[in-house]
């Protein structure tokens, strides 16, 4: 970077040209989807976009700032039943644009809750913290089990789509407005997260990651530190969920159990902890594979290998490629000037 | 005595039994981070193949409805093998090439074994549960009004107690022992006074799982459905057991379990039954908080 007006161009590149780009791109190839896909594919597209923004969120905190939380699909379940609880007994028939306030609504929740229960645990080191976030998103799953106002245990069922809109002869369906507001969705997650871990306070996770008491000796103030990516990592997560509560429509306790957050932990060890871009391409192969591989292969072979691929995945990279697929690089840097 | 008051004697009975099958599986815990630093997440799946081994070996050897004392020691023996190989294997294939590594890469690793063992364990045991043979008759030994005296709570806990009473003797008086706690303290110092720290840590995992071995065995006695995932719950709470009294101490892990089983009948018998796994979780979190070392653990500082 050698002058000013060229790295304000990269930035603004960064913040505006490019995602408003990718959100035409993704706005015109969805009505290609619309088309030749059938609703079960629809629907793991959807999936695929609340998981992109699920790992991605959890990279923050594991990636990033090195820290171990293994709950973190408790802020998920805050998010999704927030959006879904303002979407069936709040707002009746909501218009499209409120579906962005439920989203809101529920990262906002998610994330106060994230730093009820980060404030306290993230002094704490390692595998206690691992522990905590553990017990912390286990909570979080049996007071949604225990609250008949969103159904508990029975689930929580006909939350809506955005309603189809009719301009002229064309109509966009409520698939299309869902799957839009996914799309947009993750790109603000993912250029939010890009540049806040690029900027200064980026660095200061980075150093948290990297050494915490050399962190602590240059001034900077470490469990808070913690505290701020945890409550951006859980007000993401809270996203997440509100997209994967409006793809689903229907939300049972159990999907937010311990194996969901481990979903999440496998994208970001196998995309490399502190690699965005890792993530989503781990998001993206994770959430594809068991659905169009491995769902095939157990009609065939007739026992579910799913989890047993994963598990073995996750031991193998451990042991073979602990820094996982990208690495802490990101996929620019293929094709960045050295 | 007051109807209250039996009652109440009655669940400290119940709950004391509870927790002392939580102390066996929380020993196993505390010893393996007592020696190396790690959540060892595969406990609980040990003791789960622990629970199957017992189930097929007493189908195997026409246990299955011979309930006697003999049965319950042939059982303790079958499973407790088991389980000490599994444990062995574990540490030698997935944990010992990561000995140098980060230790969140083992802990990722740990997670990883925990979560192949429950996987492999649906497709090869299958996901429905089984019913665990007749181990032991359970008939009323004692009562004292109304509070009864069954012989399943007085099996869990003589069993319990003569174990971990071994496991004492053996930390406390013999050799391996002794180097055991010299590799606790400081593993590099340990193997330079000639100590070979992998054959004790293949020992500490043979000890800690075959305690899951005689946990999973007595738990298949009092509640006798078994299936793959059922080690999840128990192993984390065994975990916060394990915390609560210290983790790294023996006595800790005793102690915290019998608190933990306690508590918890307590939560059920007097507050509601459906919180009762978040008060565990709710627990934990308050000891982290406030006694991160826990109740009999030692405070460490943490150095540059």
């Amino acid at each position: 970077m050698t002058n000013s007006s060229e790295s304000f161009g990269k930035k603004s590149l960064q913040t505006t040209v490019l995602p408003i780009l990718a959100i035409v791109v993704f706005a015109l190839l969805g009505q290609g989807l619309e088309v030749i896909t059938n609703q079960y594919v629809q629907l793991v597209l959807l999936y695929v976009c609340a998981n992109i923004i699920f790992a991605v969120s959890l990279n923050l905190v594991n990636g990033f700032t090195g820290q171990f939380s293994i709950g973190h699909a408790g802020f998920m379940a805050v998010g999704a039943y927030v959006s879904a609880y303002l979407s069936t007994s709040v707002v009746t028939q909501p218009g499209f644009f409120d579906f962005i306030w439920f989203a809101i609504a529920g990262g906002l929740v998610a994330a106060a809750d994230g730093y009820v229960g980060g404030l306290p645990s993230l002094r704490l080191r390692g595998d206690y913290l691992a522990i905590v976030t553990l017990g912390f998103g286990e909570i979080i799953r049996v007071v949604l089990l225990n609250m008949p106002a969103v159904g508990g245990a029975r689930g929580l069922g006909g939350i809506p789509r955005p309603a189809q809109i009719e301009l002229g002869d064309f109509i966009l369906t409520p698939f299309y407005l869902g799957y839009l507001q996914s799309i947009f969705w993750v790109i603000v997650t993912l250029v939010v997260l890009w540049r806040l871990v690029h900027s200064v306070h980026g660095r200061t996770f980075l150093s948290v990651r990297e050494d915490e008491i050399a962190a602590q000796a240059m001034g900077i103030n470490t469990t808070s530190v913690k505290v701020r990516a945890f409550v951006i990592a859980a007000f993401f997560a809270g996203i997440a969920g509100s997209v994967f509560a409006h793809s689903a429509q229907y939300l049972i306790p159990q999907t937010f159990a311990f194996t969901k957050s481990v979903d999440a932990i496998i994208m970001v060890v196998l995309g490399g902890m502190g690699s965005i871009t890792g993530s989503v391409f781990a998001a993206v192969v994770v959430t594809l594979l068991p659905e169009f591989v491995l769902r095939p292969l157990a009609d065939y072979t007739g026992v579910d290998l799913r989890m047993v691929i994963y598990s073995l995945a996750l031991i193998l990279f451990m042991i073979a490629r602990p820094q996982g697929i990208f690495g802490t690089r990101e996929i620019n840097d293929l094709w960045r000037r050295k | 005595m007051s109807d209250l008051t039996q009652e109440f004697i009655q669940h400290v009975i119940n709950g004391v039994s509870l927790g002392s099958i939580y102390a066996l599986i929380a020993l196993g815990y505390t010893m393996v981070y007592g020696i190396l630093q790690l959540i060892n997440f595969a406990h609980s799946e040990v003791y789960m193949v622990g629970a199957f081994a017992a189930y097929y070996g007493a189908r195997h050897l026409g246990l299955n409805n011979s309930p006697g004392i003999t049965t319950l020691i042939i059982l303790l023996v079958f499973a407790m093998v088991v389980c000490s190989v599994l444990g062995v294997t574990i540490e030698r294939f997935a944990y010992r090439p990561l000995r140098k590594a980060p230790k969140l890469n083992i802990l990722i690793t740990a997670i990883g074994v925990s979560l192949l063992l429950q996987y492999s364990g649906q497709i090869i045991f299958g996901a429905d549960p089984k019913v665990f043979p007749n181990v032991l008759d359970d008939s009323v030994l004692a009562m004292i009004g109304t509070v009864e005296l069954r012989t399943f709570d007085i099996a869990i806990l003589g069993v319990s107690l003569f174990f971990t009473a071994v496991l004492t003797w053996m930390i406390q008086y013999t050799k391996i022992g002794k180097a055991m706690r010299a590799v606790s303290t400081n593993h590099v110092v340990a193997s330079l006074m000639g100590i070979n720290v992998d054959r004790v840590i293949s020992f500490t995992f043979i000890i800690g799982s075959s305690l899951a071995g005689v946990g999973a065995v007595l738990v298949g006695m009092k509640y006798p459905k078994i299936d793959p995932l059922m080690g999840t719950l128990i192993g984390l709470k065994a975990f916060v057991a394990a915390v609560l009294g210290g983790i790294g101490s023996l006595g800790g892990a005793v102690l915290g379990g019998v608190l933990m089983g306690l508590s918890e009948e307590m939560v059920v018998a007097y507050l509601s039954s459906t919180y009762r796994d978040a008060f565990a979780f709710g627990l934990l979190i308050l000891i982290l908080i406030f006694r991160p070392a826990g109740l009999l653990g030692k405070a460490s500082q943490e150095k540059v």
